[in-house]
């Protein structure tokens, strides 16, 4: 795609006014550093608060009575169970138990948000369309801004004082000075804050109004990554794709009580065997031991030289000051602590399986 | 009195004599974006022009370096193992990679001059 067919968003000329190095991603022309450099957008994230402009991504919302049983029927999250304004990570599967993207779902008043991928959204919203009863309305005359950090919750009640009082996986809506917003205390992260789904005539304003509270910087789709990483969140496409099955990708959590027992989505046959008599491989966190990174398409070997798998995302977490990745090995290299080797550039260097997040969750529960 | 040649892979090399310090440009190193590892040549090492001799990783991605000029590897830059980030703050002084005595002089007078390598950096 020429980088003229690119899309906008509505704070590209926001980004491109704060001096953002811009780069294709998913169809749209999104920034991927600011001057302030991937490494300090990332430790200021974790330290203070920084802000996210994520909407390339599909804002969807559900409508009807059934809602939440209606998607069910594509995911295998327990939605029925969400009381109001409760929120779940889940993901679409396939037949053959493979993840066709991965989401997140609030429910609301007579219905549901939901959130995904922006590579994925045009296919989920077919999907969608074909499969549910539901009314199906994609809010393209939304952004979405993500606040993440520390300092997200002083950042945001100043604006919006209800902010403060969502915990970890909530959602309502809220004016936002002015603004008619729907605001979730999550993220990508590992740290505490929201995403905020704000009209698009509004969100040029409201980025400057956040922009503008102390300890708040624009963050980059770099320091994204980075962050994502080093809390041991997937990444559609790179750690979870068709191919993987939410077991193998050691997502078996969100995967509630009575979906088991019940199954009644895609691939619950082979997903639910799985969950009762394991996987032949599994994601697992990977600490090289090193100063190398193992990026993407990394082998992992055992000990003996035997390959065991490959990195799925790799790099260097700033907060760790250390390489740190994630990928699939064979399930008797996966307890946390096992000794593999990761061949960079040829060199078989040492390395561990260990266990995610990197860093320690900031969520406010 | 040194003189200064570049590659169109945006490395930089200074021939004092017969010994060359080579290393990556300022403009190679605002690219990369910050430097998180660096990986020079073992000392005693023989490379031919082009051959792969050190490795440069930043928050993006990893790069190669490759020899400006044949020639033996005579002194490495182990500091910037503990240092990467000297890449960024220094690129074309202390951020050097690697000493190579070179070979063929003439391999050396055939690189970029800075009003060459300036215009390459702008084409």
């Amino acid at each position: 795609m020429a980088d003229t067919d690119l899309l906008k968003t509505p704070l590209y000329d926001l980004h491109v006014e704060l001096g953002a190095k811009m780069v294709p991603f998913a169809g749209y022309d999104m920034p991927v550093q600011y001057p302030m450099g991937v490494k300090a957008e990332h430790l200021h994230t974790r330290t203070k608060a920084g802000l996210f402009d994520v909407s390339h991504m599909g804002q969807v919302k559900l409508t009807g009575p059934d809602a939440a049983r209606d998607l069910e029927r594509l995911v295998p999250g327990d939605l029925d169970g969400l009381g109001h304004g409760q929120m779940r990570y889940s993901m679409f599967t396939n037949e053959a138990g493979g993840i066709l993207d991965d989401l997140m779902v609030c429910r609301i008043e007579n219905g549901l948000m939901v959130v995904v991928n922006a590579a994925c959204k045009a296919a989920d919203i077919r999907h969608m369309r074909a499969h549910l009863s539901s009314d199906i309305e994609v809010l393209e005359d939304r952004a979405l801004i993500a606040l993440q950090g520390p300092g997200a919750e002083m950042a945001l009640s100043a604006l919006a004082p209800a902010a403060a009082a969502l915990t970890f996986m909530t959602g309502m809506e809220m004016d936002i000075d002015g603004a008619a917003c729907f605001v979730t205390r999550s993220g990508y992260t590992g740290e505490d804050g929201y995403e905020i789904s704000v009209p698009t005539d509004q969100a040029e304003a409201l980025a400057r109004k956040l922009l503008a509270q102390n300890d708040v910087e624009a963050i980059g789709l770099g320091a994204r990554d980075s962050l994502r990483l080093e809390a041991g969140l997937c990444l559609y496409g790179h750690d979870i794709d068709e191919t993987t099955t939410p077991v193998e990708a050691a997502l078996t959590w969100s995967i509630g009580k009575r979906r088991r027992a019940e199954g009644g989505f895609p691939g619950a046959d082979i997903i639910l065997k799985q969950i009762a008599e394991g996987t032949a491989r599994k994601r697992v966190g990977i600490l090289p031991e090193g100063r190398a990174p193992a990026r993407e398409g990394t082998e992992i070997q055992a000990p003996d030289g035997t390959t065991i798998g490959s990195i799925t995302s790799g790099g260097f977490g700033p907060s760790l000051e250390a390489p740190v990745a994630m990928g699939y090995v064979t399930s008797e290299h996966a307890a946390a602590g096992s000794a593999v080797n990761v061949v960079v550039r040829g060199k078989a260097l040492p390395a561990r399986t260990a266990k995610m997040p990197f860093v320690p969750n900031g969520y406010k529960r | 009195m040194s003189e200064r040649r570049y590659t169109e892979d945006h490395e930089w090399i200074d021939l004092d004599g017969e010994i060359g310090t080579v290393g990556i440009t300022d403009f190679a190193q605002e690219q990369l974006g910050e430097v998180v590892f660096v990986e020079v040549p073992d000392v005693g090492k023989t490379v031919s022009k082009g051959d792969e001799t050190a490795v440069v990783e930043s928050v993006k991605a990893a790069s190669e370096l490759y020899a400006p000029c044949a020639g033996e590897v005579v002194e490495a830059n182990d500091a910037l193992a503990d240092t990467p980030d000297l890449v960024n703050s220094d690129p074309e002084g202390a951020a050097w990679f690697y000493k190579i005595k070179i070979s063929d002089k003439a391999e050396f007078d055939a690189l970029m001059d800075a009003d060459a390598y300036k215009a390459h950096t702008e084409a």
